[in-house]
């Protein structure tokens, strides 16, 4: 990485000779800092770039380039890319790029919303056991040992097959199985926080539990609750492909990368490509701008912690 | 004769992202055979930085500048392959570590790590190499060597590990020994004891000793020669002697002034060093302390001055001065005005008998209880308003499980804790959290006391939010208050902590402990983590702020130097009790507990002729657990004048002058009378 660095930055840090501190200096804080490692981060940039990219396809895409993803049209079912269809139709007679702006809706809905539930169950769980201590830490976390211990891809595919999926009962249902991962790592984080001076000190001024987890745990923990966030928004995409693809999915009219991926497996002998590569580019390249951005998230914080 | 070692012209870059940081520039000396030369300056100031230079082990990045060479016994170190290199590390010269718990490997036998550059260097068997470590582990003062081989580090103490890095570095004979603050992480106590160890070997091997330090006081009593460091280049470079008595560097000079002394008067304020060392990413063009400077000129600020002088006395300065500077300012301490009254008539904060005992996980075995560490047995004092008592201590004797307690972050297992008429221990919840404000805490280490992720504005107004103080225009405007009295910037509110030095940060620690105009304030160890330069101004402004608050303190110090300074009173502890308590004075003249005296003896002190006169005193042995602590007096298994009775007794706190009180069956000056002194009488004060 050091090809990429600019060559000796103008040093942020304040003229250590001085007892004055120059006021224009304010504007540095860590989170600046942080931003900046961060934006210095070429993984970062691809990472975010390609998530903008995705998104605006998805949510914008929509608006101007209008299909119909509702009405079944067997006379036009297969049919290889050309002018009036970009990527070609499925064997439904679904326009493929609409479907695939569609599809990415629903995933892209659906990483989010899972990432932020269960970032902010895991970390008010993790940080209160954490902070807590002792006998209702232990507790806590025997709660999670027992959640982790039932297989999450069992219990899913029990759950769809029982029930008729939607998205929001999906998010749910994710949601219930990743927080277990947050709420560790939080506690992780902050079993080493609490122990940090600043921490006692807000004790000495009286301050209440609650002030100490809201004001100064969760803020110092949002390192490891960001990247745990990013990456969740992934695995999230991942797994409800994974649900599609078995057929357990959302049910039509509902459009997703998974089904696509799977209903064009079928056709792939005879020639029909663009059922497959499509859904399966894209679904990759998604994860993997998570991916990099949860790295690069990663590393800016550690960037943070070493120019201390 | 040429010298053993010569270094000429040594130049270190280390590029980081921030540039080319000139850790060491141009920097030469000697070192005869069978000398010791100490390398002295603040942090960052490029000793530890010479040190790894020699060897080679430099830092990623890091690269000697052309024109560097270290020569020893005539030979080019410099320029030579890395397999050239190896065979001298560890064999011709090798290194002391600062730090023994991390610098062993956790999971290799010692006698495994001492053999390695036996085996290594010296191409023998296995079985001569365990030899070899067993006679360098005797010869470090490890008892029984032998059966010891086979322990892993985490089994012995820290002064131990101390004594087998030694070992491990004189398994191979090397010529040159370069120790790296080797006592800085230990005890007074075993820093001497380690002291004595490293000048005895050395004349015994008649090795060269590179003794990198901070501390003026080691310097003064452990090396022939000094070069003192500055901003990567030497200030001034003498023999010891001479260094102590006539330097002619003004940074030498503050530096040795800054140092608050066992032997002064705690009335006269500390000189200090203005400001910090200079960036070495961008080093001023003249002289490098200039800045800080109180002679300096014009000239100094835009020619360097070379390191030259009269025969062996070489200084780099424009305007040298003559001497030390008189023991402490001519600026009297500021004292409040209504001082501590001598038997005060309602103390503000009576501790009696605190027990507090913490369970030692594990190694339950059936049948033989639970085991506990007796953090405190039987603990009592009381402090008066505007008073400050000291808390000194090896550590692990319970300072700071003591200051929790007087706080109220802990709670005492038996004992009560009574601030202003109130039991601390019957507080809960809401009525706790109110009665907080009184009480405040000053951190040992600035870099984890203030959250990395708030403003020092919002830092500070926390407390005040807290309790409810004021609309936010008068919290912001206390703020201000605060920043000034503290000494820093208005603006300095805007900042996050990471953009202050460490200094400055403990200053802002020490505003957030004022915002709730506390009555008392526990300082833990307020200036350990800081330079020397900054300490001075940190222990002025604690002593101002007291004059003009009324505040109480109870410092709490591994560094008697710095709890006489401050102190009004002195509590000495051992093992979880308080072994003597008496005025600063009834401490350091008139001690009556021989390990009073012990410690007091083993803090070095920064005058040649004192440190070298008490060579081979102190006390031996190390701290016993605090899991079984001897029975009778604790201290009775390193004391010199323990007796039969010392075991089977505990000796009980006897007068020994008004507010001065020892528990020793044989101690050092008689007691007033042979009755136990009456806690209300030790409450009386100095």
């Amino acid at each position: 990485m050091s090809t990429l660095e600019p060559l000796a930055p103008p040093d942020p840090a304040p003229d250590p000779r001085s007892e004055t501190v120059d006021a224009s200096t304010a504007a540095r804080g860590s989170g600046r800092l942080s931003v900046r490692a961060f934006v210095r981060n070429r993984r970062a940039l691809v990472g975010l770039g390609i998530v903008a990219v995705i998104a605006a396809f998805c949510f914008v895409g929509p608006l101007l380039y209008r299909t119909d993803q509702v009405t079944v049209r067997l006379d036009l079912a297969d049919l290889s890319p050309g002018s009036a269809y970009p990527l070609g139709t499925d064997a439904s007679g679904y326009d493929v790029l609409g479907r695939l702006m569609a599809g990415g809706r629903s995933s892209l809905e659906l990483g989010f919303a899972v990432a932020f539930t269960t970032s902010v169950i895991g970390t008010l769980y993790g940080a209160v056991a954490g902070y807590l201590g002792g006998l209702v830490d232990a507790v806590m976390m025997r709660v999670i040992d027992t959640f982790l211990a039932v297989p999450g891809i069992v219990l899913l595919l029990m759950m769809v097959s029982m029930f008729t999926p939607t998205l929001w009962g999906i998010v749910l249902l994710l949601s219930l199985l990743s927080w277990l991962g947050a709420a560790r790592l939080v506690r992780g984080e902050v079993l080493t926080l609490r122990t940090r001076e600043f921490v006692q000190a807000a004790r000495m001024m009286g301050g209440t539990g609650g002030r100490i987890v809201l004001r100064h745990l969760v803020p110092n923990a949002a390192g490891v609750i960001i990247v745990s966030g990013t990456f969740t928004i992934a695995d999230s995409i991942l797994t409800l492909s994974a649900l599609s693809f078995l057929g357990l999915g959302l049910p039509p009219p509902h459009a997703d990368w998974g089904t696509m991926l799977s209903a064009g497996l079928n056709s792939l002998y005879d020639g029909y490509w663009w059922l497959v590569y499509p859904p399966a580019g894209i679904l990759i390249v998604t994860v993997v701008a998570f991916n990099l951005i949860g790295d690069a998230v990663h590393d800016a914080l550690d960037v943070r912690l070493q120019r201390r | 004769m040429a010298p053993l070692l010569e270094v000429r012209n040594l130049t270190t870059h280390i590029r980081t992202r921030r540039g080319v940081v000139r850790a060491v520039d141009d920097v030469s000396f000697t070192l005869e055979a069978g000398e010791t030369l100490g390398l002295v300056g603040e942090s960052g100031c490029g000793k530890s930085m010479t040190g790894l230079s020699l060897m080679g082990l430099l830092p990623p990045g890091g690269s000697l500048v052309g024109g560097s060479s270290v020569t020893l016994d005539g030979r080019e170190l410099v320029g030579l392959p890395e397999r050239e290199l190896r065979r001298v590390r560890g064999n011709d010269i090798a290194m002391v570590f600062q730090d023994p718990m991390t610098a062993l490997d956790p999971t290799k036998t010692i006698g495994h790590q001492v053999a390695e550059p036996v085996l290594l260097h010296r191409g023998c068997t296995r079985a001569e190499a365990a030899d070899r470590a067993t006679e360098v582990l005797g010869l470090v003062g490890l008892p029984h060597p032998r059966e010891r081989l086979n322990d892993y580090p985490h089994q012995l103490s820290g002064g131990m590990r101390q004594r087998v890095l030694i070992a491990m570095a004189l398994a191979a004979e090397p010529r040159v020994l370069i120790a790296d603050e080797p006592t800085t992480a230990l005890d007074v106590t075993i820093q001497a004891q380690i002291l004595a160890l490293l000048a005895d070997l050395r004349t015994r091997l008649s090795m060269a000793m590179i003794l990198i330090t901070h501390d003026m006081g080691v310097t003064a009593g452990h090396t022939d020669r000094v070069n003192v460091m500055y901003a990567g280049r030497i200030a001034e470079s003498t023999g010891t002697d001479r260094l102590f008595r006539g330097m002619r560097h003004p940074y030498t000079q503050s530096l040795l002034a800054s140092v608050p002394r066992l032997d002064q008067d705690p009335d006269r304020q500390l000189p200090t060093i203005p400001g910090l060392p200079p960036d070495l990413t961008a080093a001023p063009a003249g002289c490098r302390f200039a800045e800080r400077c109180r002679y300096a000129t014009d000239r100094c600020r835009a020619e360097e001055p070379e390191l030259t002088g009269p025969d062996s006395h070489r200084y780099a300065c424009w305007h040298p001065t003559s001497g030390p500077l008189p023991l402490g300012s001519a600026v009297v301490v500021p004292r409040p005005a209504a001082a501590p009254v001598a038997v005060p008539d309602r103390p503000l904060l009576e501790a009696r008998d605190l027990v507090r005992e913490f369970p030692v996980r594990g190694n339950r075995l059936p049948g033989r209880g639970r085991r506990v560490v007796h953090a405190l047995s039987g603990v009592s004092l009381t402090l008066g308003p505007g008073e400050t008592f000291g808390l000194v201590g090896e550590s692990g004797c319970g300072k700071t499980s003591l200051g929790r307690l007087l706080v109220g972050l802990d709670r005492p297992d038996a004992g009560t804790v009574t601030l202003d008429g109130t039991d601390l221990g019957r507080l809960r919840g809401r009525e706790l959290r109110r009665r907080r404000r009184d009480l405040q805490m000053m951190f040992q280490d600035p870099f984890s006391s203030l959250d990395p992720r708030m403003r020092v504005g919002s830092i500070l107004r926390e407390p005040l939010q807290i309790h409810g103080l004021g609309s936010a225009r008068q919290q912001r405007a206390r703020v201000a208050e605060l920043l000034a009295e503290v000494g820093l910037p208005t603006q300095g509110a805007e900042l996050y902590p990471h953009e202050f030095s460490g200094g400055q940060r403990q200053r802002i620690g020490l505003a957030r402990a004022l915002a709730l105009t506390p009555k008392l304030i526990v300082a833990d160890e307020p200036v350990s983590a800081l330079d020397v330069s900054v300490r001075a101004q940190v222990l002025n402004l604690m002593n101002r702020l007291q004059a003009s608050h009324g505040l109480s303190y109870v410092v709490i110090s591994h560094d008697l130097a710095v709890v006489r300074y401050l102190a009004d009173r002195i509590g000495v502890m051992y093992l979880g009790r308080l072994v003597e308590v008496g005025s600063a004075d009834d401490i350091h003249l008139r001690a009556a507990h021989p390990y009073t005296a012990g410690l007091l003896k083993a803090v070095p002190v920064p005058d040649p002729d004192l440190e070298r006169a008490k060579r081979g005193s102190g006390i031996s042995g190390e701290l016993p657990s605090p899991v079984d602590p001897p029975s009778g007096c604790r201290f009775r298994t390193r004391c010199p004048l323990a007796r039969e009775r010392c075991a089977d007794e505990q000796p009980v706190l006897r007068l020994f002058g008004a507010g001065h009180t020892a528990a020793c069956h044989f101690p050092l000056q008689p007691p007033l009378s042979d009755t136990p002194a009456v806690a209300a009488t030790d409450a009386s004060g100095g």
